[in-house]
């Protein structure tokens, strides 16, 4: 599903006197469909900028990025428009909150915009909420004024509303307690079990062995 | 996806004078998408708009438009009755200033009514109907259907502004810093009005605004411009993210965070 090759990204930070960021030079893996592998390395090592560098979220210099077929490396827009739209997903810690959209709509629209009836949408994203505990009188609040901890809840039905092929993971269990945590790893392990092929970041070492099926120390691709 | 844009501008130039608008500006924009454009003030934004709009005649290059279905035809090339309909029927423009846009003499169920009836209805009661349907979208109360919008505030304004251009059913819909001038509060309310219904009618937009939240969320693509010259295009986020240019560095990282 995700094949990675001589991929390289470094920072050129033209406003502080031309500053050069070498950030990771030559990552090179692949990852079946239905398989889960983390991403490890110290931080800083550049996890984080690998997973932005497959959802077209930062621009990739050298070496090809291939997800389902799809290349992303100097693809135009709209190629990745699609592709997220119809097959990779990304879920990081962090909600981006539009102001007065309400939760359900929140976590549908995904399903939504990947063509899903707008009813069943609906009812879908209302049970990913009961599933992770977002009391029933926020849902149809914007979660602008949710606590850090719903927001990241809400983030992750949005995220995994939607059966994307292909996921990206950056740190979603972070600071959840143990009841929502087992609650996302079993997610993740569903999402392996339909074939999703998955590539995470987990800081929690009992999460990482929960439910990866390998992993990748980023430091080996370090820039020289 | 659809193969062919919807619009597509080819190395456009204009001048004034010895002062340069904008040069060398080319693009495609397929139907829903939407783009936005950013840049410093002076930068040719506004020059460059007005002349897809066909407001202003460029010194070169071409604009082109699917009016039908059947691919691009140059709308420069076109009479000026054809490209009149053309942004009557299959086109908006949002100002700025409502005032730009809007005619304050008359009130405002009128100034919605009016363009229905610049493409032909006729019925008064479904006018009226109409009218009052699109004031209730924008969030507008019906009960001042009849008031002049010189007693609106300038966010009731720009509001009014939106339902007079997309009552007609315009399929690209292009907009001058639409929230500029606007309260914050009065912001966030608006471009949430406009991403709604950006979304609900599968409009296509290009957008020019000085704020870089506006494009984090409602753009598709960003064009970054600076002395007349695009200097940067691609994925909204990933200009903002990852910028290349100088230029947009310098302008991304001048904001606190988007
Ligand atoms: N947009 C950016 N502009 C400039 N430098 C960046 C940008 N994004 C990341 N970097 C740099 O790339 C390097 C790798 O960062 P990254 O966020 O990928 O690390 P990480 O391995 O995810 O770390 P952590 O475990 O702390 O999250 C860092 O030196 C960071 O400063
Ligand atoms: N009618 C005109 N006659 C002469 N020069 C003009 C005219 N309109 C614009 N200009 C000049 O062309 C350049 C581009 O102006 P334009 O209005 O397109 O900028 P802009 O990017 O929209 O700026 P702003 O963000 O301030 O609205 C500026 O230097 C401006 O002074
Ligand atoms: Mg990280
Ligand atoms: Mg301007």
């Amino acid at each position: 599903m995700f094949e990675i090759a001589q991929l390289s990204k470094t920072f050129h930070l033209h406003t502080q006197q031309q500053a050069e960021i070498p950030v990771v030079a030559n990552v090179g893996f692949a990852v079946q469909p239905g398989e889960c592998v983390a991403l490890t390395g110290e931080s800083g090592s550049g996890k984080s900028t690998v997973l932005r560098l497959i959802y077209g979220n930062y621009l990739a210099q050298t070496g090809s990025i291939s997800v389902g077929g799809t290349e992303i490396v100097a693809a135009d827009p709209r190629t990745i428009l699609e592709l997220r739209r119809t097959t990779l997903g990304y879920v990081t810690q962090f909600l981006r909150v539009l102001p007065r959209v309400p939760t359900t709509r929140v976590v549908a629209e995904p399903m939504i915009q990947a063509g899903h009836d707008a009813t069943a949408a609906d009812k879908h994203a209302r049970d990913l909420l009961r599933r992770l505990r977002i009391p029933e009188t926020l849902w149809d609040l914007s979660p602008l004024t949710f606590s850090g901890g719903e927001q990241q809840r809400v983030n992750i039905a949005r995220g995994f509303a939607y059966d994307y092929p292909a996921l990206l993971l950056d740190e979603p269990t972070a600071s959840l307690d143990a009841t929502n945590r087992q609650t996302v790893l079993d997610m993740i392990d569903a999402a392996k079990q339909r074939g999703c092929a998955i590539i995470g970041i987990f800081h929690d070492h009992a999460a990482r062995e929960a439910v990866c099926d390998r992993e990748i120390d980023v430091s080996q691709f370090a820039a020289a | 996806m659809q193969k062919t844009p919807l619009f597509s501008v080819s190395d456009l130039s204009k001048s004034y004078g010895a002062q340069l608008g904008c040069r060398d500006v080319s693009f495609d924009l397929h139907s829903g998408e939407i783009m936005g454009i950013v840049g410093e003030s002076g930068s040719g934004k506004s020059t460059l708009l007005n002349c897809l709009a066909g407001h202003l005649a460029p010194d070169r290059g071409d604009v082109c438009f699917d009016v039908d279905g059947t691919g691009l035809v140059s709308t420069l090339a076109m009479s000026e009755p054809e490209r009149r309909l053309l942004a009557r029927t299959q086109w908006a423009y949002v100002h700025q200033n409502p005032r730009d846009g809007l005619r304050m003499s008359v009130s405002a169920g009128g100034n919605i009514g009016e363009r229905l009836m610049n493409v032909g209805a006729r019925h008064y009661g479904n006018i009226r109907q109409d009218a009052s349907s699109w004031m209730d979208r924008v969030e507008l109360s019906t009960g001042r259907i009849d008031d002049r919008p010189a007693t609106f505030s300038g966010g009731m304004q720009q509001r009014l502004q939106i339902a007079r251009n997309l009552v007609t059913g315009p399929r690209l819909v292009f907009m001058d810093e639409p929230t500029g001038g606007l309260d914050v509060s009065v912001q966030a309310r608006l471009l949430d009005l406009l991403r709604s219904l950006v979304q609900d009618l599968g409009l296509s937009v290009i957008i020019v605004t000085h704020d870089l939240a506006v494009v984090r969320m409602l753009a598709h693509r960003m064009m970054v411009m600076q002395h007349g010259h695009v200097v940067e295009t691609g994925l909204a986020d990933q200009v903002l993210d990852d910028p290349q240019h100088p230029y947009t560095q310098l302008l991304v990282s001048s904001v606190l965070q988007v």
